[in-house]
């Protein structure tokens, strides 16, 4: 791999990479069983330069934020190595956020420019907040011949000709704006540097090299810590290929591994999950006979792995589940929610390691990770090199919240030096998570002192996020908390929403109310839904300008009622 | 071409075979992750699923932000 300590950012290792491994493959892109794309380094610098050239060209200098929304493909990563190259600050924002989200992040980064893909700029032009957007040039991938376009550029015709020039940044310059949550109350925009990139990418390499020829399989969202950085920066300077799949199907996923012969890919449990149900059906059905030799020698290989992996040996051992991965499958890899010991030890006795880590968008990408010495379901691992993890104020038990010091800390939130104030203390990046370290120094999690969760989809959700959807609720006062926030359970998994409802003076829980609560929680997207509502006869305490003082209610609650009065919805 | 009513009827019909839900149990309004039981990655097991009965390409994006059987059946009658 490049030697990353010789480079200043991202767009300068990136350059680099393309001139390292002209004839190795970098990409390639299928969508189901169609496959779409498949460039060298070669091609793929040849395809950025007419688009680089044509940013530069539309003033786009060093410094302006051009934002990406987009499903995972060979543009998305075309298009962040041209806004790399021209000194540009990448704004890579989730595709599955609504128009208005798009248009509050859009406004709130201050992007000039957006490059986006058909269907989700037509959903964009269709919302009514959509003339009060302030980009300055949008390019729209994969529209229709004749379709409206409300005044953006295709970007497939987005083109000079001539050589770009090269824009040099600094390790402190900011390299991304990732957007960790906050869409609907306040944004919290990560403001990431170059420094925090290179150095993440070079404590994850240090553990889990890839090389060339090697491929990774893309399917978390590109605008995804992980997916940046292991399919997007940790491959292109290691000269490996990156997989993208334009579809989440689990039986075209399954079909990739073996048509690419996959070695690493990233997941969030619900895909792990997926993955596990669909093995345990096929296992289920084999004949008596053949299914006790798999029993036996998913045992043995459980008992010959217990020290540390050895892809070898259970290959042979197990070659028709290896097979069914493509053959050369080395690790899973994930992070970010919850995932059951139960399924990470179900793979890794099939000799399939689930590298299970920890790490929020605010510290780069993965703070620890499981380095299979041994294999500990248990745990998120240990810290990654360069990595500094303290427990603050641990209980009797040793746990405490969790904090970090590290290059890979973000600089700062964008905007918001009261946060960033909050979060970031005497170098120390308080994570808001709940762990302990144990005597092989593993991290253990046990849940958040912070008010938020996050989903089986890897998606984080704060409570505060979503009760604009239950703004007009012909109730007194309600507001929206993590039930872990209430009750800490000091365990993760099952989080779940809360709405905690002051009703009126006599008024009842009717029919009407409940259909009503029914259908506002409907048109949240299913991750963000909440669970139940709880009903509360106080009035909420509030600041002298009426906002509600949440920590203050968030005790009361936790004193005065249980979590079984809580009623699902 | 069926109508959009025969449309959403035949997507009932198929879900409730398919995850093995009381067809009495599923409304075209309400929310079918709940009905089902189902998660988004089964959602699009779904889909594919409607793709074979239909006989029509449904991208994955065609279920983002749908939550009922009734936008379900509006963005697949589009495609019919």
């Amino acid at each position: 791999m490049l030697d990353l300590r010789q480079y200043p950012s991202l767009g300068a290792a990136l350059r680099d990479a393309l001139e390292h491994w002209p004839n190795e493959t970098c990409l390639i892109e299928a969508d189901r069983d169609r496959e779409k794309t498949r460039l060298t380094y070669s091609d793929f610098k040849e395809l950025a330069r007419p688009l680089t050239r044509a940013l530069q060209d539309a003033d786009f200098r060093e410094g302006d934020r051009a934002a990406i929304i987009m499903s995972n493909q060979s543009k998305w990563l075309v298009s962040a190595y041209a806004i790399f190259f021209c000194g540009g600050v990448l704004v890579p924002l989730d595709f599955k956020l609504t128009p208005t989200e798009h248009l509050q992040l859009l406004a709130h980064s201050k992007s000039k420019f957006l490059i986006i893909e058909y269907y989700l700029w037509r959903a964009i032009m269709q919302s009514p907040d959509f003339k009060k957007h302030t980009v300055k040039t949008v390019l729209v991938t994969e529209a229709p011949l004749r379709a409206d376009l409300g005044g953006a550029y295709r970007w497939e015709d987005f083109h000079r000709k001539g050589e770009p020039i090269f824009i040099e940044r600094q390790r402190e310059d900011v390299a991304c704006i990732v957007y960790s949550s906050g869409t609907g109350g306040r944004p919290k925009g990560c403001v990431l540097t170059h420094e925090n990139y290179l150095e993440q990418c070079t404590s994850l390499t240090a553990w889990y090299p890839f090389w060339p020829g090697m491929r990774y399989l893309s399917i978390l969202p590109t605008n995804h810590a992980i997916d940046f950085m292991v399919g997007f920066i940790g491959s292109f300077v290691c000269g490996a290929c990156v997989v993208h799949l334009r579809t989440l199907r689990p039986e075209y996923v399954r079909d990739a591994f073996v048509r690419y012969r996959i070695s690493y890919m990233s997941l969030v449990p619900m895909v792990l999950k997926n993955l596990e149900r669909g093995l345990r059906a096929k296992f289920d059905e084999l004949p008596h006979s053949k299914r006790f030799t798999l029993d036996r020698m998913i045992a043995l290989n459980r008992l010959l792995t217990r020290r540390r992996p050895n892809v070898n040996l259970s290959r042979r051992l197990l070659g028709q589940v290896h097979k069914a991965f493509g053959g050369q499958l080395l690790a899973l890899f994930t992070g970010g929610a919850f995932m059951e010991p139960s399924t990470l030890q179900f793979f890794y006795d099939l000799g399939i390691p689930v590298a299970n880590g920890y790490g929020l968008t605010e510290a780069g990408t993965a703070l620890t990770l499981n380095d299979f010495k041994p294999f500990r379901a248990d745990t998120v691992g240990r810290p990654l090199p360069g990595v500094e993890l303290r427990v603050l104020s641990p209980d009797s038990e040793g746990i405490g919240e969790v904090a970090v010091h590290s290059k890979t800390v973000m600089s700062h939130y964008l905007d918001d030096p009261e946060l960033t104030a909050e979060t970031i203390v005497d170098g120390w990046l308080l994570t808001g998570d709940l762990g302990r370290f144990d005597f092989t120094g593993h991290l253990q999690l046990f849940g958040r002192k912070k008010n938020m969760i996050v989903t089986e989809g890897g998606k984080n959700i704060y409570p505060e996020d979503i009760e604009n959807v239950f703004e007009g609720l012909p109730v007194k006062e309600y507001c929206v908390f993590a039930a872990n926030y209430l009750w800490s359970a000091k365990q993760l998994g099952k989080e779940a929403l809360v709405l905690v409802l002051h009703l009126e003076q006599n008024q009842q829980l009717d029919a009407a109310l409940l259909e009503d609560l029914n259908s506002r929680n409907r048109h949240l997207p299913d991750f963000k839904r909440i669970g139940g509502y709880l009903l509360w006869n106080r009035d909420f305490p509030r600041t002298a300008s009426l906002k509600i003082k949440r920590n203050r209610l968030a005790e009361e609650i936790a004193k005065s009622a249980e979590p079984a009065a809580v009623v699902s919805l | 071409m069926p109508t959009e009513e025969k449309t959403l009827d035949e997507i009932m019909d198929l879900a409730a075979r398919h995850f093995k839900v009381s067809r009495e149990k599923l409304q075209p309004d309400e929310d079918f992750f709940k009905t089902l039981n189902i998660d988004s990655l089964q959602a699009l097991d779904l889909l594919t699923r409607l793709e074979n009965h239909f006989h029509v390409e449904l991208p994955d994006y065609e279920l983002q932000g749908v939550t009922d059987f009734r936008t379900l059946a509006e963005r697949i009658h589009a495609r019919l």
